[in-house]
């Protein structure tokens, strides 16, 4: 296990060092300037700006020091936003990302698992059909499509939730309901899936050999093997929940960090971009570290065979 | 023991043996003529209605994205101030948008940049993937390791970074979109290439090619890949859906593409701020964008249901 770990562990860690490097390069090395697309100033300006954010240093010496800033924790001072630090930002505004997205998260996962198994007991009858069909549409039809639906249908038609905003708890429903069902749609077939396959397993008949009752095989069988090969998804849906919103966001007009970072791609704003590209880059690596850790203690087979 | 002793015992005289009847003589004959394995997913495919109806879907609305521009008396990017937000009518069949464009004209010229990602998006990344993936699993040694080391360390790589740098660096055109699904998506394909490549290379039908002086790019692209094809058909088909979903993504947020070229996401991120008041301007491209994505998404599972039996559910 401790060899798992620290293989993990150095991956996770080249990885956060790959992702600062290339950015850091690819972004300094892009024509144009982040001051020339604001209002036409003087060159004197853009020279004294570029001097004072040291935009004028040699390259290597802007790297030695973003790095240095970096092992601090320090992203940096934005280009755009005059006098916010990238970290000031990312505390005011992640906070409400993180609550939504982890609103979503804890009301997909056991919805997920849930449909998934209740397809699978059902197979073949109306209920499975129902939640096949319902998963169906749920990865078919993009996020800021069913944003909008909800929010014409509760909020504009019915009057139920408010239409937009993050002020009370009553504000956050629709923006995590939204933002959940396509995890829960995708989740569903694949537990679907997943129980379908361990339906045939030898140790489900001997189980049923035994005479224990069919409940207690779901339960001590079924879904203890099946679960076992969706822990790396898990990883790979919080990427997918924090893209998700993004649009989430700027449909139900909530304060969130999704509308800064686009922002700051569109404005060449260097150390905003930088920072919050590392900034998530950190935040989804750390994710999957910790869910591989969870992985490896779960399942002893994946410590011996990676 | 004792019994086949005995029948052992028994001789037999050219006596016991009769001719059969003429007419008999062709019951081992193969009457039917043998399916091969490309009629077989044919036929499979025309049996099933899903795949039939869904195909139908994506033709219709590929022959309009092709035919449908040339033949619309409006230009998909000339304003006309006099004629904005204009509900659907016998004039301008899916109305008109904020800057008075026809959007008959502009969902259809949409339609080719979102389809033509979306085959894009899904063609590149399999063809870096079996390039890579092909060289890891035949060579190994340290090519394979090297190959592999890139992808375990790349996979990590949240989706969001390669969007963030591949915009800024190529702007964002459907080019752009193309290149960072491809960036993202070669990882997978490569991986699953290897494997295969790994499965088949000391077969001997393989071992006989290169006993006779096959080249190993030749062995790789002559007898190994097409083992591998009908499941890179399945793959292919199933990435055009997210293709699609990754382009209405970026353009929706104000990373993909922009105004006046045209999208499917481009139209619903337009359409998006003003829905309330001209609904038809979101709920069009949406309503294309989803039953696009459901069509695809549908045919895949016809396709690999067609190609690989065993997989069916």
């Amino acid at each position: 296990m401790g060899k798992y770990i620290l293989r993990r562990l150095i991956i996770s860690l080249i990885t956060i060092w790959l992702i600062a490097t290339c950015s850091f390069f690819l972004l300094r090395l892009l024509p144009g300037n982040p001051f020339a697309t604001d209002q036409l100033l003087p060159t004197e300006m853009v020279e004294q700006l570029m001097d004072y954010y040291g935009l004028n240093d040699p390259l290597w010496k802007q790297y030695l020091t973003f790095m240095q800033n970096l092992l601090h924790g320090n992203f940096g001072t934005s280009l755009k936003y005059a006098g916010q630090s990238v970290n000031g930002i990312i505390a005011e505004k992640f906070p409400i990302s993180a609550q939504l997205g982890l609103q979503a998260y804890i009301l997909s996962l056991p919805l997920g698992i849930l449909f998934g198994i209740l397809a699978a007991r059902h197979r073949g009858k109306a209920l499975d059909y129902s939640l096949v069909g319902f998963s169906v549409l749920g990865v078919s039809v993009p996020v800021f499509i069913i944003a909008s639906l909800l929010q014409y249908i509760f909020a504009i038609k019915l009057e139920i939730f408010p239409v937009a905003q993050w002020k009370s708890f009553w504000h956050t429903i629709l923006p995590t309901l939204t933002l959940s069902l396509g995890s829960i749609a995708g989740r569903t077939r694949t537990m679907r899936t997943l129980m379908l396959e361990v339906i045939s397993e030898d140790y489900v008949k001997t189980a049923k050999a035994k005479g224990l009752s069919s409940p207690q095989i779901v339960w001590r069988h079924q879904i203890r093997n099946a679960i076992i090969p969706m822990i790396p998804n898990l990883g790979m849906e919080i990427v997918g929940i924090l893209m998700g919103s993004f649009v989430v966001e700027q449909i139900f007009a909530i304060p969130g960090i999704g509308a800064y970072f686009v922002k700051s791609v569109t404005s060449l704003d260097y150390t905003m971009t930088l920072g919050l590209t590392v900034f998530f880059g950190v935040f989804v690596v750390g994710a999957n570290f910790i869910i591989d850790l969870i992985y490896g203690l779960v399942d002893p087979r994946i410590r011996v065979v990676k | 023991m004792k019994d086949t002793a005995a029948v052992s015992s028994v001789t037999l005289t050219a006596e016991d043996f009769r001719p059969i009847p003429r007419e008999k003589r062709k019951a081992d004959a193969i009457v039917r003529p043998s399916v091969g394995y490309w009629a077989d997913v044919f036929r499979r495919i025309r049996q099933d209605k899903v795949a039939i109806i869904s195909l139908a879907i994506i033709a219709i609305i590929t022959l309009l994205a092709i035919f449908a521009p040339m033949f619309c008396p409006y230009d998909y990017e000339t304003n006309n101030l006099q004629a904005i937000n204009q509900p659907p009518s016998a004039e301008h069949w899916f109305g008109t948008d904020q800057l008075g464009r026809d959007l008959w004209a502009r969902v259809w010229t949409g339609a080719r940049v979102s389809l033509l990602i979306g085959l894009g998006g899904a063609i590149a990344p399999q063809i870096v993937g079996i390039f890579f993936g092909g060289i890891s699993g035949y060579f190994g040694g340290w090519v394979d390791m090297l190959i592999m080391r890139i992808i375990d360390v790349g996979v990590c790589i949240p989706e969001l970074v390669y969007i963030t740098l591949m915009m800024l660096l190529m702007g964002s055109g459907p080019l752009a979109i193309i290149v960072t699904i491809a960036l993202v998506g070669w990882m997978g394909s490569a991986r699953f290439i290897r494997g295969r490549v790994l499965q088949f290379k000391n077969r001997e039908f393989v071992l006989a090619a290169k006993s006779q002086g096959a080249s190993p790019m030749r062995q790789i692209f002559r007898y190994i890949l097409p083992n591998i094809l009908g499941q890179q058909v399945v793959s292919i088909t199933a990435a055009i859906p997210g293709a699609i979903f990754t382009e209405a993504y970026l353009s929706f947020i104000g990373l993909g593409i922009k105004s006046p070229t045209t999208s499917w996401g481009q139209l619903a991120q337009t359409g998006s701020s003003l829905y309330r008041l001209y609904p038809y301007q979101l709920w069009i491209p949406g309503a294309l964008i989803s039953i696009t994505i459901l069509a695809f998404y549908l045919f895949g599972n016809c396709l690999r249901d067609a190609l690989d039996p065993h997989l069916r559910d």
